[in-house]
């Protein structure tokens, strides 16, 4: 364990909205259990007084979530000097083996926040509560979720150790300790070039389809989704190489320092909220049937598609910039 | 957007309405947030002087070992080195301690490689001039390792800038540091070595020790990490040490909202009274209780900032730096870094917006009716 400010400040903030989000979720598992909107009962009204709560909680837990993302894959980076061979975040988190998949759900988990917060904003401007019991069943999976996320990221932190120099020996200890991957492999280019940009082109092409004719929504956010993994991968593939202007770094972590002006912030703050907008267009038009949503479903989903089409596009330009403006080509490789 | 406007102007109005009593919880917070930025930046400035001294050091420190105890290595030992291919510029070193009993104090003797002065000449560090006691003429008073006492003159002094690499140092040259400290002919403290290509640094001392099975080779990454890891651990251990005054303020934010006035109890009735929805007034409290944490955050901010770089930290540099008390003035140079303010924000804003919700919604839901009801 490597005592840091900055892990003692993820791992129990961790803990602490893991143990929000459960309390709000037991609070949901008797709404899913007792709700009766036509009951007049003080336990009715008790419940929704809490929605309220449980809302506000969410609401915040989004906001932490996507901080402390940022912040973790920051701490892991600036954690790369205490490792042999590693040489940025990518090598750090490659230590043990619960680094990367406390990363993958953390990102998960901030979809599924970003998501639980549409479905709530749909169900607030129905009258009758429609989605109440979606909502909480929703609640109790992200509840899950962010504990099991909080313990990958203890175990992470828990199960590192520094290669430092002990008394008794200098580098002969050093020399023992295995070295970690520090570097991450990535698709070759072309072909993550090509699904990035078709999945791009379908994504815009069924965005405008919908915002045009109200049709499609469904495609839409199914290739939205399938945008988000292919710019993943891109950024790690290709748009990451074109940035550094070095053929072999394919680090997606490096783009978050201020060499290379903070461009990762941007990047991945359009592909979240893209991947949000996106998804939760889809996730809500199971509901369009519900007879108090059937006017408001359509215009909450004009909004998201185009949020989500405008942070795709905006995602494009900046990780278009370097591939066109510079004179950095890939073509030899 | 207009809506929340109205909210946010409402918010404000009523804190300052109320100012006496939200400037008690605001100064509360900021000593927290000043708390936990002073110990944050210290803690960066000093990693990041660390880094920095280290910076021009060579790749390679050599030593050699008798006993499990570092001993003085022969300076032939240096040929041998000089045969590994990659190794380069093998020179000996010679340092030691001197202490000096009637400043009670111990300081730090070098021969650097490019003494210029003559053998009765030394150049010393400020902290040296100040402290020793038997100075006169410009002439320090030396006992050499017969007994002899031994005046050298002070030809320079070191700029007041590396204070804190330089305040106890005296320069010297070969002769008069063998004569002082006793160290025999063809043996010096340590070698010191480049390695051309940063990669090849842990192959290189694994030949050092195979060819010189005494030798200790230590690298400048590991004296690096080594550093890092310790700062991140001594500051760590100070946050786990303050971490009783957090949970005290938080306990005090859940209290303070809490523990409502009959006023404000009555200021909540009569808005849901006047058509406000449990969402709006949830609203304005939340929005009060980002102007309290964004007010305190920036004061205690700054406040660190001004007591870390401005004043270098007077009230725990000695937890912190935890070297010899000789050391002396000088100032941390800013580091101030996205990362930092994220780990703040996360210690302060973050728990104290959580501890706060649930008091916040209880003040939320209370009945308009039984809220006029109490005042009547």
């Amino acid at each position: 364990m490597i005592l840091n400010p900055a892990i003692i400040a993820l791992v129990s903030n961790a803990w602490l909205i893991s143990a929000v989000t459960l309390a709000a979720a037991v609070l949901g598992l008797r709404i899913i259990r007792r709700w009766d909107l036509n009951s007049t009962a003080g336990l009715q009204l008790a419940m929704e007084r809490q929605t309220y709560l449980i809302s506000s909680v969410l609401t915040y837990l989004l906001i932490f979530e996507l901080l402390s993302l940022f912040l973790f894959a920051f701490t892991a980076d600036r954690l790369h000097s205490l490792f042999i061979g590693a040489m940025c975040a990518a090598g750090s988190l490659n230590v043990n083996a619960y680094g990367y998949p406390a990363l993958q759900l953390k990102l998960v988990n901030c979809l599924l926040c970003g998501i639980w917060l549409i479905v709530n904003h749909v169900d607030q401007q129905g009258e009758d509560y429609p989605l109440i019991r979606f909502k909480y069943r929703f609640l109790t999976v992200i509840a899950g979720l962010l504990v099991l996320e909080s313990y990958l990221l203890t175990q992470y932190f828990r199960h590192m150790r520094a290669d430092v120099i002990t008394s008794c020996c200098g580098t002969l200890f050093s020399e023992d300790t295995t070295s970690v991957a520090g570097v991450m492999a990535g698709l070759p280019p072309y072909p993550a070039m090509i699904a990035f940009y078709a999945s791009m082109a379908l994504t815009l092409r069924t965005g405008i389809h919908f915002l045009v004719t109200g049709r499609a929504i469904r495609w839409f956010s199914g290739f939205s989704v399938v945008s988000l993994a292919a710019a993943l991968v891109a950024i790690i593939s290709f748009i990451s190489v074109y940035i550094y202007q070095l053929p072999t770094h394919h680090c997606p972590f490096d783009i978050l320092q201020h060499e290379y002006l903070y461009v990762g912030y941007p990047l991945y703050l359009c592909l979240l909220t893209a991947g949000i907008g996106g998804a939760g267009a889809g996730v809500i038009d199971r509901f369009r049937q519900h007879a108090s949503l059937a006017a408001v479903i359509p215009r909450v989903q004009k909004k998201l598609c185009l949020g989500s089409l405008v942070a795709y596009i905006i995602f494009l330009m900046i990780s278009g910039y370097p591939i066109v403006f510079t004179d950095y080509t890939l073509s030899g490789y | 957007m207009n809506r929340n406007r109205y909210f946010l102007d409402y918010t404000l109005v009523s804190l300052w309405r109320r100012r006496w009593k939200n400037a008690a919880l605001i100064g509360v917070y900021s000593a927290m947030v000043f708390l936990i930025a002073s110990i944050l930046f210290f803690g960066d400035s000093l990693r990041r002087d660390a880094a920095v001294i280290l910076q021009d050091t060579p790749e390679v420190v050599v030593q050699r070992m008798v006993a499990g105890r570092h001993a003085l290595i022969p300076e032939a030992y240096a040929a041998a080195i000089g045969q590994i291919r990659g190794a380069r510029n093998i020179r000996p070193r010679l340092w030691g301690y001197y202490y000096h009993p009637a400043s009670q104090a111990n300081y730090t003797l070098m021969v650097p490689a490019d003494f210029t002065y003559a053998d009765d000449q030394i150049k010393i560090g400020h902290g040296v001039l100040r402290t020793w006691a038997a100075a006169r003429d410009n002439q320090l008073f030396f006992k050499d390792s017969d007994g002899q006492a031994l005046p050298l003159t002070i030809a320079e002094t070191f700029s007041g800038e590396t204070d804190l690499v330089t305040a106890d140092l005296i320069l010297m040259s070969a002769a008069t540091f063998r004569r002082i400290t006793g160290t025999p002919e063809g043996f010096a403290t340590d070698l010191v070595g480049r390695v051309r290509n940063q990669q090849e640094t842990r192959t290189v001392a694994a030949k050092i020790v195979e060819i010189l099975p005494d030798s200790r080779p230590i690298l400048r990454e590991e004296i690096l990490r080594t550093y890092d890891t310790l700062f991140d651990w001594r500051s760590g251990y100070v946050l786990v040490a303050v971490s009783g005054a957090m949970l005290a303020f938080f306990i005090f934010a859940w209290d303070k909202a809490t523990g409502l006035s009959a006023e404000e109890r009555a200021e909540i009735g009569i808005l849901k009274g006047v058509g406000w929805d449990t969402g709006d007034v949830l609203r304005i409290k939340v929005y009060e209780g980002m102007a309290v944490s964004l007010t305190a955050f920036v004061i205690g901010v700054m406040a660190a900032y001004a007591h870390v770089y401005l004043a270098s930290a007077p009230l725990f540099d000695h937890a912190l730096k935890g070297w010899a008390v000789l050391y002396p003035q000088f100032h941390l140079r800013p580091v101030f870094n996205g990362n930092t303010l994220g780990v703040l924000f996360f210690f302060t804003v973050m728990p104290y917006t959580l501890v706060t919700l649930l008091p916040v919604w209880r003040v939320a839901i209370a009945d308009p009716d039984a809220v006029m009801r109490q005042l009547g």
